[in-house]
């Protein structure tokens, strides 16, 4: 494997069983019984590799299967189908205790800053446990004085150690989340649309602050979101999700560019751009639900340019020039 | 001075003092609860003490009747125990009674709601152990366990432990309740995101459990607390109605009324009655403060 | 120029326990006749308050403190409850973000349509009907007689948000008030939601009052923006002009911040600090604390007025 690759995902399934309890698999149709089991498929094969240093960032609308992909590699899920690795280790198969190690160099940030911090605890002892945690062997004061630090660095006074969380507004909140995945000192981080509960004005502070940190701390980012002109901004490379699956990953500006996908070019026309009037491309038809996927080509049921093939075959991931992944029939066939 | 500046701004303190029923409630609480744990100190006789009883006094109705003697104020029970005195012991009979078994049903079932609410693999089998514990009514399994105790040891030892195997009773009886709270409220707290990220950083399901998720379903056990030891107090009560309660000479509110019923009939009803209103009281007072608590920590009743 | 609605000088308060806090400060507004204004502004600006006093629907600590708003040259906000119910939902229809919220789940979107009309006028069912399918067509929902039979939860997102503005436009409103009615969909679905907007408020001629945070999507569906900060309207002005040339300093940040203005790989033009909670609202300028141009001047409220460019902007600092 290339040895810049940090965190290798791949071929990842991920699957919620939702049947309930063991009465309600039972179905009765046409005069039979029969037993049956509800599966959304939540993320179906996908694979990224994210190098050392990098920004990648996963895009797709909501229910898309976004935040499963980051907990399946957290291991907060396990997986289905397919490896996690980090740097040469796989670690999707590795019991609690032998992943310690690992938890304390991949941290995430998370979406919700409301739901994100233990309303019972102050921040002070919010930023304590992990470094208590990871590091049993440091005095009380190395403790205080860390997350004195860690407080500085995301820009809230370290006096401030004693307040709760309820006494904090949705940017601080969100800042003090990224103290505490930084008080372990992580190498990566994944980031679940860590500003999307924010207000403009704020989401600027909180995207500067984490580009900050990335320079001052060398990290690497999952970055997952579903504001395009955020995910420009920052990222390196960009993936984007369609129930479950993933259909182009590529260079930022050659995906802002030249959108090879039909799906990422719908997305893309949608996002609304200051004062000019919208000229969308419209997408007709419903979002199928990821528990009756579409045969073939999951975006087939919205798409243009779905002929036969698409709704039989699966489309594999094809590397066009420019480095760009595509999975799409139409762009391996030259019609697109 | 900081610390009551807080408890003065408290939202607490401010919605309680708005509420007469809350803070009436409160006070006649703290006055049966004062009374009651100060009974050898402000009642007028020792009920425990024989050498103090005289039977010649025995049924003498209260003070403001014709019969009445001074020296009881709401008369004498059928053994020539002076009421009032016999009612304030038994009241504090009844509340620890009802207090320890509420510790131990929230204990047991506080355990059990966070491991069936947090670990899945727990979830089915505990929860039908608490189905098949709450199918027995309360009743049942006391009426068997004392019954069961009273053959075993004769009825004479089977009074010395009256209170602690009550204690043990109603707690066993009605953990459930606890574990079904809990349990719900774990059940929507795992879901937020504050313990994925105590996920993250490697805790143990442990520690995660008792630091992070306990603290936070507390305010729905809060809540049934209150109404699970009103209700500890009323079955320790009809316990000693049916003669599994406490022993006649260390009566708690429950026996008290039912020596006294006995007599009802033949005009003596101080002994039956004066009990009896006092245990409404006391219930009656607990279920409105319980009452007024839950619609407190409901937000969408006060602060909107 | 026809006024659709007038709000003249609108203060709304809400009486908390110790305190009065002023959500909406001094605002004045109008809407033309099937004119499209949009007001923006972060969380807990006042935008959702503002829109729900027009139609008089604070909820309850809150209520009307002074000011004015006149429907059509009728001053409704001295309404009656009755009086204001016959004008809700009929000349003026709300929209609002969450769709499970204004649809009621156990009743099947045709019930749902059908009481609309039957609470505002009394028609045959056949022509409740007809009125119900016509307006579903208008919002592009596929084969509506099948659905009008259909409960909510059978429709997806967007659906249910196009149904909702097919109930509001039963009554043929003259002015829909939209408050974040995007929020929760995703781009794509948002896109078209708002292109229907759009379009029926030329067709029917209607006004329409879009809330929103988003000032991308606003400028594409206004012809003039309302820009609030801490309750008070901080700058007003078309369209086109605000979105380039902007002239209140949180303006220019707020325009600046998007990742569109920063150069790429850059950092982004940050605003510095928060928007103060309504108790915490500075004297004088409330964005006095955030802003770079600050001066002492500044201690003093600076009133909306119009300036060179041609919007009107509250800032002492601006010429
Ligand atoms: N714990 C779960 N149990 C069952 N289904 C789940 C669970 N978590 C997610 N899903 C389903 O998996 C699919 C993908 O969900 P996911 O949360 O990953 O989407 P997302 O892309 O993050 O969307 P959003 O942008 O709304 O956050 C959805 O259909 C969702 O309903
Ligand atoms: N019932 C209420 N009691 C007390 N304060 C309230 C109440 N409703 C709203 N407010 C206050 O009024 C202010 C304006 O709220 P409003 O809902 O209008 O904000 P908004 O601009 O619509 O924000 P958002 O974008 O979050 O919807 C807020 O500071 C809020 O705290
Ligand atoms: S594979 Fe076919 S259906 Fe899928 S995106 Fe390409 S052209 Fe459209
Ligand atoms: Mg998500
Ligand atoms: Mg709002």
């Amino acid at each position: 494997m290339d040895p810049l690759v940090l965190v290798s995902i791949r071929n990842l399934v991920k699957r919620f069983d939702i049947t309930g309890g063991w009465l309600d698999q039972f179905r009765f149709s046409g005069g039979k019984i029969s037993k049956e089991r509800t599966v959304v498929r939540a993320v179906n094969g996908v694979s990224i590799d994210v190098a050392q240093g990098e920004t990648v960032s996963v895009v797709g609308e909501s229910g898309c299967g976004k935040s499963t992909l980051a907990r399946t590699v957290m291991g907060l899920y396990p997986a289905e189908e397919g490896e996690v690795y980090y740097k040469n280790t796989r670690i999707d198969n590795l019991s609690e205790a032998q992943r310690q190690p690992f938890r304390a160099r991949m941290q995430m940030v998370f979406q919700d800053p409301y739901a994100s911090l233990n309303p019972r605890m102050t921040l002070g002892e919010i930023l304590r446990e992990p470094i208590r945690f990871h590091q049993p062997k440091l005095d009380k004061g190395a403790v205080a004085e860390k997350v004195a630090l860690v407080m500085e660095q995301v820009g809230i006074d370290p006096d401030w150690h004693t307040r709760y969380p309820h006494e904090l507004s949705g940017g601080q909140r969100q800042r003090i989340s990224i103290a505490r995945a930084l008080t372990v000192e992580p190498e990566f981080i994944v980031a679940d649309e860590p500003i999307a509960a924010l207000d403009v004005s704020i989401q600027a502070q909180i995207l500067n602050l984490m580009m900050d940190l990335q320079e001052q701390n060398n990290l690497t980012y999952l970055f997952i979101s579903h504001d395009l002109s955020v995910v420009e901004h920052i990222s390196k490379r960009v993936a984007v999700m369609y129930l479950g699956s993933m259909c182009e990953l590529a260079q930022a500006e050659e995906l802002f560019q030249r959108p090879r996908h039909p799906y990422t070019q719908a997305l893309l026309s949608a996002i609304p751009k200051l004062g000019k009037a919208a000229s969308h491309e419209k997408l007709t038809g419903d979002v199928p639900s990821p528990i009756n996927l579409p045969p073939g080509c999951v975006f087939h049921t919205r798409c243009r340019h779905a002929n036969d093939r698409c709704r039989l075959e699966i489309p594999q991931l094809l590397t066009v020039e420019g480095g760009t992944q595509v999975a799409c029939h139409g762009v391996e066939e030259g019609r697109l | 001075m900081a610390f009551l500046r807080r408890i003065q701004r408290s939202d607490f303190i401010y919605y309680f003092f708005r509420d007469p029923v809350a803070y009436i409630s409160f006070f006649i609480l703290l006055a049966l609860f004062v009374s009651a744990f100060a009974a050898p100190l402000i009642a007028p006789h020792n009920p425990y003490d024989p050498t103090t009883i005289d039977i010649m006094d025995s049924e003498l109705p209260p003070v403001w009747s014709s019969e009445g003697s001074a020296r009881f104020l709401l008369g004498t029970d059928d053994m020539g125990r002076d009421m009032l005195s016999t009612m304030l012991y038994g009241m504090r009979i009844s509340i620890i009674i009802g207090l320890g078994a509420v510790f131990l049903q929230a204990a047991i079932g506080i355990v059990v709601g966070l491991l069936s609410g947090y670990i899945r693999r727990l979830d089915a089998i505990l929860m039908r152990i608490a189905d098949v514990q709450l199918s027995f009514s309360t009743y049942m399994i006391a009426i068997f366990i004392g019954a069961t105790f009273q053959m075993m040891f004769g009825v004479a030892n089977y009074e010395k432990i009256a209170a602690p195997l009550l204690i043990f009773i109603i707690g066993l009886a009605e953990w459930p309740q606890y574990a079904r709270t809990v349990r719900a409220s774990v059940l929507a707290e795992r879901r937020k995101e504050y313990v994925e990220a105590a996920r993250v950083i490697g805790l143990s399901r442990l520690r995660i459990m008792w630091r992070h998720i306990l603290p936070n379903t507390l305010s729905p056990v809060l809540v049934i607390s209150t109404v699970q030891v009103a209700n500890a107090i009323m079955s320790e009560a009809a316990l000693s109605f049916l003669g599994l309660g406490m022993p006649q000479n260390k009566p708690s509110l429950g026996s008290l009324i039912t020596s006294g019923f006995e007599y009802i009939f033949s005009g003596t009803w101080w002994i039956t009655i004066f009990p009896g209103i006092l245990l409404v009281v006391l219930v009656l007072v607990i279920n409105l403060l319980g009452d007024w608590i839950r619609d407190y920590l409901n937000p969408k009743l006060y602060k909107g | 120029m026809d006024k659709l609605l007038t709000i003249n000088n609108l203060n709304v308060d809400f009486t908390l326990r110790s305190t009065t806090l002023r959500a909406v400060n001094n605002v004045s507004l109008s809407v033309n006749k099937s004119e499209r204004l949009g007001i923006v502004g972060e969380s807990g600006a006042g935008k959702s308050v503002l829109g729900f006093s027009i139609i008089n629907l604070i909820s309850k600590p809150g209520r009307i403190a002074s000011g004015t708003v006149m429907l059509q040259g009728e001053e409704i906000s001295s309404y009656t409850y009755e009086q204001m119910r016959q004008i809700r939902g009929n000349r003026i229809s709300m929209i609002f973000q969450d769709p499970m919220m204004t649809l009621n789940p156990v009743l099947t979107i045709g019930e749902q349509m059908r009481e609309t009309i039957n609470a505002h006028a009394s028609m045959s069912a056949a022509d409740v009907d007809a009125i119900c399918l016509e307006k579903l067509r208008k919002v592009y929902i596929p084969s509506p007689e099948k659905r009008l039979d259909q409960y909510p939860h059978e429709f997806s997102g967007g659906m249910r948000q196009r149904i909702i503005i097919a109930i509001s436009l039963l009554t043929n409103p003259s002015l829909i008030i939209a408050d974040e009615p995007t929020t929760a969909l995703d781009v794509t679905i948002q896109a078209e939601i708002m292109d229907l907007l759009l379009e029926l408020c030329e067709t029917e001629h209607m006004g329409l009052i879009l809330i929103t945070h988003d000032l991308a999507v606003v400028s594409q569906v206004t012809q003039r923006i309302a820009v609030m900060y801490a309750g008070s309207i901080v700058e007003q002005g078309a369209t086109e002009q605000l979105i380039t040339n902007p002239q209140h300093p949180y303006t220019k940040g707020l325009l600046g911040a998007l990742p569109q203005r920063a150069s790429r790989d850059g950092r982004l033009n940050q605003i510095p600090g928060v928007m103060p909670g309504l108790a915490k609202i500075p004297e004088g300028c409330s964005f006095r604390n955030r802003c770079s141009l600050a001066a002492d001047i500044c201690l003093t409220q600076p009133v909306l007025e119009e300036k060179t460019s041609g919007s009107q902007v509250a800032c002492h600092m601006v010429k």
